[in-house]
């Protein structure tokens, strides 16, 4: 274990380097300031991967102080990170440099304010994925909303406004359930305690309680993911947002929706979300299905991809609820009940998902800063023009579609495989998205970029530029990897995943229900 | 042995990437030099691959690396070489190696030569990844690579809106199969706990004598009163049927046309398309466990095989009538795999390989002398100009008819024999299906033939002027593969008649007491159909004087004489034929309208539903009536503060603020009592 408080740099490097970059102001090279610190901040999470010992799984890196002490409330600044956090956190920093870049010369007013923005929110969303104390969490949680806020309000599109409201009010919605929820589970603590070890470990809560806990807590991660029907925020919000707004809620924001699950929802409340599962697992088929069909009819390629991403993210909460579908269920081999692939694919598809929606979001900003709209009408054989930029679209194209050799095919392989387990017809419906992903997807490609050249500023197109070359390079080069060679990826998390199990499965509920009665 | 079968794969795969990035830099002449040479490195190691396990009898099974491993279920990559491996290695490096070489001459003109040389080596990597698999992962990924590389070249003149969709066609419903293929890929997991083809047969308990081993049961294989071999092939049967373009999935092979020439003869009639029977093949075992699911199997070919070559008979483009002749063929090999005859099916992929990738690259020579017109009404009388591609074409069309020596007689006849004597319920209707199918096959072959080759010069004088014979980059894999179009046939008895696929995967000591040996192909006993064919069998030549005096031959000369008649001697008989069945050639033409209830009912279907579900559900239901009510609620209890405070944000915010201390308390006040 390092002495170096390495969480704690993670955390305030990039918020002190945001608020530095929002003094320094625009003038004086307040992009090259901002790309040293999301630099810096990438570097130094790296070494998480290094040295995490991913064999035991444990919470690692550990930090831990009293923070609030007062009026007989204790809040303690606890951090730690597992397998799962330390993938969310690497996607987090990786992606905020990709958005910086992405920024570098097509943002034209304010840049260091746009920069600080996502400064800032990286490392409130670091501290959404290593907060061990639940109030700490919530602090993160909520906090990381306002520089998203601020990027949508700011820098959106001509109803960024009204975009903005909409999400305000969904997320606000949610998050008032879930500080009664905390607050509440603060009460039942015995020495009163936001620390989440603690409040794993409860076990006098009432039925009614728990499950009034478990609900709350579905609708304010359930917002995020987002779940259906608390998805309609989604497509105009990140049509509305700037690129890097776009590409933030899509490749981060959601995230720390399925995050939450897997770090609070469940571990805290077993039994309820294990008796609410199936509702779960229904809501995330029916966003599966649901979504798709509605990508399907989009004209603006924006919220074609938007529609898209929560088809994708039902695969994160199918797989996450699928374990209580799962647990001490085993065909040919009693070791393997298959629950662990579930998580695993959930995971994997969380990672990938940020990637791919991330890379087609940068790639439809390319397009926009050229021709000043989204709409799929504007496009037409893209292919004769830009030829770089074609071969990276279709594969993000492809990776969206979940074809093997790319990321996208990975969580879903895994979840489909998990989910046939727990029942035959949730794979079936679930491995519809095989047939409608392809339909949205490559009708969309079609359109856009293949056809003839109808316009004369169809004709005047220029290809990507090297800077653009960079950041979609990188990301399909991710996307291939992660395709061809999930195994680092899978062994940082197995063992987090597999203690996390023992947090969720029915030998802990024993105790529990004996509480209850 | 490992690091050969790796450069085999991995030499295609690297000139792909060179030549796709760098193509430019490279210029087409090192472009061309680099794929091609690279499929004939792989075509050559193959070769040697072949002696060492065909002919010393070793068989390879090396994993390469762990892709992941999750909940202890190692996925890995890996290499299965045996006797039907190593032969379709050599089929798809040669015919891939034969297509290079055409594709110089072919493509010379065209702007994206580079990027077609690039996608052909792709092609040729991921169909090499897909049939030297020893595991259903790896499978999967070839599976869905040629997918993608056969969406790319059906769309690569992307300016042209027919091949656009075209290819999105082709992908999506290939998908359709794949649906079904990733949950039989899942059914299996969970059965045998592993996707290793040799581990999934132990642990299916394939080797159990008399077969059905007693796995348990889920609800959902009870409920459907399937056993899990029964669910298992049945749904990887749903992929090879997309892939191998069965009905009702077959819509997307006759599109695929849109694409160059080239890539017909490679993917949409050689190799790839070919998959779906090399599936089935491959994992023989499990489907000998399904009787229900092999009659399934010998329907759908059936009916593939008469009434796709039926639609051939109508058709006016010269590359369609050979597409369609294609389903028809592949019709015939996925009725050799119901009738449990999966070595007359390879048998039959591997002759049709080289007619089929013949036919189509005499097409295409064809074409290329016509200026790029494929309407055979606008030909005729080629054969003066075109001697080469003529004489070619004759030997691929009497190979395509099963006329003897001709290698497409031994392998057809052996797969309507096989059909004859299985004892499948269904197989009553696939022998006469197959039957009638030769008789249709034959005449639209030859109809084909004399069309373009035969009769009066039909062609504008423009055309007739400058009629000659392709460059020799043309001609030469013609004749190349002419040859084994007319001597593969004899290799009948050690592939389908010897023991060529009795290679032991799994022994059975090593299974248990009372079990079978697992073997490449295995058979079960109660299939004898092709055990039955195997005791008639004295010899080649005995088996050519049999065939003589069989009924398939003749029904083949009849097709023959019938189109000679029609087309050649009294032309008044096709329109005779079209006045008196109108409605026969509209259904024909309108390939049973199966496009057009594809379209009208899935295509238009979604996008209704879609549309209904955004605009009623999403915006109506959700935004209007909750969220924006919830708005409004909120607004107006917070009426009072409009006075105070204006801007939306400041309102909503407010009443949350007030409603979440009034919750607060009232949760807390509840539940302390609880």
């Amino acid at each position: 274990m390092m002495e170096w408080p390495i969480l704690s740099f993670l955390l305030w490097l990039p918020i002190m380097g945001g608020f530095g970059v929002l003094i320094v102001g625009d003038r004086y090279g307040a992009r090259q300031a901002a790309l040293l610190v999301a630099t810096l901040s990438f570097l130094i999470s790296l070494p998480l991967y290094f040295v995490y010992d991913s064999a035991a799984g444990t919470m690692q890196f550990t930090e831990t102080f009293r923070w609030i002490d007062a009026l007989g409330v204790h809040v303690n600044y606890d951090l730690g990170v597992d397998g799962v956090s330390i993938a969310l956190i690497l996607l987090n920093t990786f992606m905020t440099l990709l958005v910086l870049v992405a920024a570098w010369d097509s943002v034209k007013e304010r840049i260091a304010q746009y920069m600080a923005a996502f400064l800032i929110m990286e490392g409130l969303v670091n501290g959404v994925f290593m907060a061990r104390d639940a109030l700490l969490f919530y602090v993160f949680f909520e906090g990381m909303l306002i520089p998203l806020f601020l990027i949508l309000g700011v820098w959106g599109g001509a109803q960024r406004i009204h975009a903005t409201i909409k999400y305000f009010i969904y997320t606000f919605a949610g998050s008032v359930f879930l500080l009664v929820s905390l607050v509440y589970l603060y009460t039942q603590t015995e020495q009163g305690s936001f620390f989440l070890p603690d409040l794993y470990a409860l076990t006098n809560l009432s039925e009614s309680a728990q499950l009034l806990i478990f609900l709350s807590f579905l609708v304010a991660f359930g917002v995020k993911v987002p779940l259906w029907p608390l998805h309609t925020w989604l497509p105009e919000a990140y049509a509305q947002a700037p690129t890097g707004g776009s590409v933030m809620l899509a490749a981060i924001s959601v995230k720390v929706g399925g995050y939450a699950f897997y770090r609070l929802a469940l571990p805290i409340v077993p039994e309820a979300a294990h008796d609410w599962a199936l509702l779960v697992v229904i809501l995330s088929l029916v966003a599966i299905v649901y979504m798709s069909l509605i990508a399907l009819v989009q004209t603006n390629l924006k919220k074609l991809i938007a529609y898209s991403s929560v088809a994708h993210m039902g695969f994160v909460t199918l797989g996450l609820f699928l374990v209580f579908k799962l647990q001490g269920l085993a065909f040919a081999d009693a070791a393997v009940s298959g629950s662990v692939l579930a998580v695993q694919g959930a995971m994997v598809q969380m990672i990938s998902h940020g990637f791919v929606a991330g890379g087609l979001f940068l790639a439809v900003g390319m397009l926009a800063e050229r021709l000043q709209s989204t709409e799929i009408s504007a496009y037409s054989g893209i292919t004769s023009r830009m030829p770089v930029f074609a071969a990276f679209f279709m594969l993000f194209a492809m990776a969206n579609v979940g074809l093997p050799g790319t990321s996208g095919f990975v969580g879903e392989f895994f979840v489909i495989l998990a989910s046939a387990k727990a029942h035959f017809w949730v794979a079936s419906i679930a491995a519809t998205i095989l047939i409608l992903g392809a339909a949205y997807t490559l009708w969309a490609v079609k359109r856009v970029l293949f056809g003839e050249v109808n316009s004369s500023e169809l004709n005047q197109l220029q290809d990507i530029n090297r800077r653009e070359f960079v950041i979609l390079g990188v990301l399909g080069l991710a996307i291939l990897v992660l395709g061809w060679w999930p195994e680092p990826l899978i062994r940082l998390m197995e063992g987090s995943i597999r203690e996390w199990m023992m947090m969720v499965s029915p030998s802990d509920l024993m105790p529990a229900m004996k509480g209850n009665s | 042995m490992g690091l050969m079968l790796l450069l085999i794969v991995l030499a295609p795969l690297f000139a792909s990437i060179l030549v796709g990035v760098f193509g430019h830099k490279l210029g087409k002449v090192r472009s061309h030099y680099l794929t091609t040479g690279s499929v004939a490195l792989a075509f050559l190691l193959s070769l040697w691959v072949f002696k060492v396990v065909a002919l010393d009898g070793t068989i390879i099974n090396e994993n390469i690396y762990v892709w992941a491993e999750v909940d202890s279920i190692k996925m890995q990559f890996g290499f299965l070489i045996d006797n039907l491996s190593v032969l379709m290695m050599l089929v798809v490096t040669f015919v891939s190696l034969m297509v290079h070489i055409y594709t110089i001459g072919y493509m010379h003109e065209d702007p994206g030569y580079t990027r077609f040389f690039s996608y052909i080596s792709l092609f040729t990597f991921a169909m090499l990844l897909l049939v030297m698999s020893n595991n259903f992962l790896q499978l999967f990924f070839g599976w869905e690579l040629v997918g993608l590389v056969s969406y790319l070249l059906i769309g690569f003149w992307y300016t042209k809106e027919t091949a656009a969709h075209a290819s999105m066609k082709a992908f999506i419903v290939n998908r359709v199969g794949d649906f079904g293929f990733i949950l039989g890929i899942a059914v299996i997991l969970i059965y045998a706990n592993s996707l290793d083809y040799i581990q999934v047969f132990d642990r299916l308990e394939v080797s159990v004598v008399g077969g059905k081993g007693d796995l348990p049961l889920d609800p959902v294989t009870q409920a459907l009163g399937l056993s899990h071999q029964d669910l298992i092939a049945l749904l990887l049967f749903i992929g090879a049927m997309g892939k191998s373009a069965q009905v009702p999935l077959h819509v997307w092979l006759p599109d695929s046309m849109e694409g160059p020439t080239p890539i017909s003869a490679l993917i949409h009639a050689a190799t790839m398309v070919t998959a779906g029977i090399f599936l089935v093949a491959r994992v023989s075992p499990i489907y000998e466990q399904s009787d229900i699911v092999l009659n399934f199997i010998l329907v759908i070919g059936a009916t593939t095989a008469f009434f796709m070559g039926l639609i051939a008979i109508v058709q006016t483009d010269i590359k369609r009538v050979v597409a369609y002749s294609t389903l028809s063929q592949l019709g015939y090999m996925t009725v050799a795999l119901g009738a449990s005859a999966y070595s007359a099916a390879i048998f039959h992929l591997m002759t049709h390989a080289f007619f089929k990738a013949l036919l189509f690259l005499a097409a295409g020579s064809v074409i290329v002398a016509m200026h790029h017109e494929q309407d055979m009404r606008k030909m005729g009388g080629l054969r003066r100009h075109l001697p080469i591609t003529y004489w070619t074409a004759v030997i691929g069309a009497l190979a395509l008819c099963g006329i003897p020596v001709f290698s497409g007689f031994f392998s057809k006849d052996v797969i309507i024999e096989a059909v004859h004597h299985s004892s499948l319920s269904a197989s009553g209707y696939a022998y006469f299906m197959v039957l009638l199918g030769v008789l249709v096959t034959a005449f639209y072959t030859f109809r084909m033939i004399f069309m373009v080759f035969h009769g009066d010069e039909r062609m504008d004088d423009q055309t007739l002027l400058h009629l000659k014979e392709s460059p020799k980059v043309i001609t030469i894999p013609l004749i190349l593969l002419a040859i084994p179009t007319v001597l593969a046939g004899f290799l009948i008895g050690p592939l389908v008649m010897g023991d060529f696929f009795s290679q032991v995967l799994l022994p059975a000591h090593n299974v248990g007491e009372g079990m079978r040996d697992v073997t490449t192909i295995m058979v079960a006993e109660r299939h004898p159909a092709l055990a039955l064919v195997r005791e008639g069998y004295h010899g080649v030549l005995s088996f050519i004087g049999h065939g003589l005096l069989s009924l398939p031959f003749w029904l083949a000369l009849a097709g023959i004489a019938l189109a000679w008649w029609v087309y050649i001697k009294d032309d008044s008989v096709a329109d005779k034929a079209y006045d008196t069945f109108p409605w026969l050639y509209r259904l024909l033409d309108n390939k049973y309208y199966a496009d057009s209830f594809n379209q009208k009912f899935f295509a238009k279907g979604a996008v209704y539903l879609g549309t209904s579900l955004w605009s009623f559900v999403d915006r109506l239901l959700i935004d209007g009536l909750i969220v924006n009510g919830l708005g409004r609620v909120t607004a107006w209890s917070a009426g009072w503060a409009r006075r105070v405070q204006t801007g939306y944000l400041y309102h909503y915010a407010f009443a949350m603020v007030l409603g979440l201390a009034l919750m607060l308390g009232w949760i807390l006040l509840a539940l302390r009592s609880v």
